[in-house]
């Protein structure tokens, strides 16, 4: 009895934010392959604002959590396309009110002379007041081997707005882990305003066929039995090589083996059929020069 | 005397919140946001001079007030009206402005009577303000 009388709230799992939060973590699942620290982070965020407005609800204090995020992690780990997903995924939680993603580098936040840094960073942020500013490569901002870059004028105006609009802005830095570390260690006041520190790991063989299948499947392609083994090889193959960029260069090759099947059609004089234009096969994925073994020159077959 | 004009003209002034919610109303319907400030009131003067760009790429309030509270710490002591201009092609023009700040105090104007031939007066009005002192410095000096 005693337990009745004290709770007077619904569960959390049936609240109607909560089943729309779950439907929206179940599709991100099938979405983004792998990645399970960052899912894991989005997950405690979503039952945390969750929990904040049963609290609210009870009168208690619900200070909205400070949601300024990093991603790092090796080239092609999905660090911008997670931070896409990231501006829907609180407008549906109800955390920023329009939802709407602007990306940005240092060209669109720093000037080129004194006194046009402030008002095209402040253009930048204005833009993307109510819903998630993403800066890439963030550690450009900050150029320690030129005093007098305009850089750090950048910086102290978003760390400024970071900290007073916290409720109108999430800020997203997104960048290679050692060149972020650099960055952060020498702007101790941007490290210290930024919550969530998410990193991404590589991605292992598996997950990278499972990638290469979800973007087949997205383009109306797929492998044929023989294909399948044959780019299973030549993902273990590419992943020794240097500049593997992970998902990225998944999408690269395939766009390769797009090209060379396109090709092998190109020559048949048959009538192709709708399974033929479909259909990757294994020699589309041989023909590939990680195989041979050739020296590499940058980011080539 | 307390000028008035726009589209809350019978009204007090806005408090923020409300200029919020006449802003949120204003991004909803797809109009950008403009802010335009002038120490010259007269009320044929609808030209005013604009502070930065027409928001044409804003998406929500917090950034319009962000620019607002910019243009009130320049000009603390200068009229400054927020406008919404509809692009729709055929209506293009200002749809919605209202004052968003103004100086402490306002002398208002004086009624001017010209005489002309045959005892015919022409009425005018001019502001004290405007009479007293050069731009930027009627209403307060200027702050840089």
């Amino acid at each position: 009895m005693d337990e009745d009388r004290d709770s007077l709230c619904q569960p959390p799992a049936e609240m109607p934010e909560a089943s729309a939060a779950r439907a929206m973590l179940d599709q991100l699942d099938a979405e983004l392959i792998g990645l399970a620290p960052v899912k894991g982070r989005i997950r405690d965020i979503a039952a945390l604002l969750l929990i904040d407005r049963l609290r609210a609800e009870q009168g208690l204090q619900s200070q909205p959590p400070s949601l300024h995020m990093c991603f790092t992690g090796n080239p092609g780990t999905g660090k911008t396309t997670v931070a896409m997903r990231m501006a829907e995924v609180l407008k549906q939680l109800g955390y920023v009110r329009k939802g709407h993603l602007v990306a940005v580098t240092r060209d669109d936040l720093v000037g080129q002379f004194i006194g046009h840094t402030a008002p095209k960073t402040r253009e930048v942020l204005k833009k993307a007041m109510g819903g998630v500013l993403f800066i890439d490569e963030a550690y450009y901002l900050y150029k320690p081997e030129n005093e007098r870059d305009y850089g750090q004028e950048s910086i102290e105006i978003l760390l400024q707005v970071m900290e007073n609009q916290r409720d109108d802005l999430v800020v997203i830095l997104a960048g290679y882990k050692d060149r972020m570390d650099g960055f952060f260690a020498s702007n101790p006041g941007m490290a210290s305003r930024i919550a969530h520190h998410i990193d991404f790991p590589d991605y292992s063989e598996a997950e990278l066929m499972l990638i290469a299948r979800l973007m087949l499947t997205r383009l109306n392609y797929r492998f044929d039995d023989g294909a399948e083994p044959a780019f299973a090889r030549y993902v273990s193959l590419r992943r020794q090589q240097p500049h593997f960029a992970n998902a990225r260069s998944i999408r690269n090759a395939l766009d390769r083996i797009r090209l060379r099947h396109a090709t092998r059609l190109f020559s048949a004089d048959r009538r192709l059929t709708r399974e033929q234009l479909c259909t990757l096969q294994a020699e589309d994925v041989l023909a590939s020069r990680v195989f041979t073994g050739a020296p590499r020159q940058g980011a080539t077959t | 005397m307390r000028i008035t004009q726009g589209t809350f003209s019978f009204l007090p002034d806005l408090s923020d919140a409300q200029v919020i919610g006449q802003v949120d109303h204003a991004l909803g319907k797809g109009w950008a946001i403009g802010i335009e400030y002038t120490d010259d009131p007269h009320p044929r003067n609808t030209f005013w001079e604009m502070f930065g760009n027409p928001m044409f790429d804003v998406s929500d309030a917090a950034g319009v007030m962000l620019e607002l509270k910019q243009c009130r710490n320049t000009f603390p002591d200068h009229y400054i009206r927020l406008t919404a201009f509809d692009s729709t092609h055929g209506t293009e023009s200002v749809v919605l402005s209202f004052i968003v700040n103004r100086p402490k105090a306002e002398p208002g104007f004086r009624l001017v009577r010209t005489e002309e031939q045959g005892r015919t007066l022409r009425y005018s009005i001019e502001s004290y303000a405007v009479q007293r002192s050069p731009e930027g410095e009627r209403y307060g000096m200027r702050q840089e």
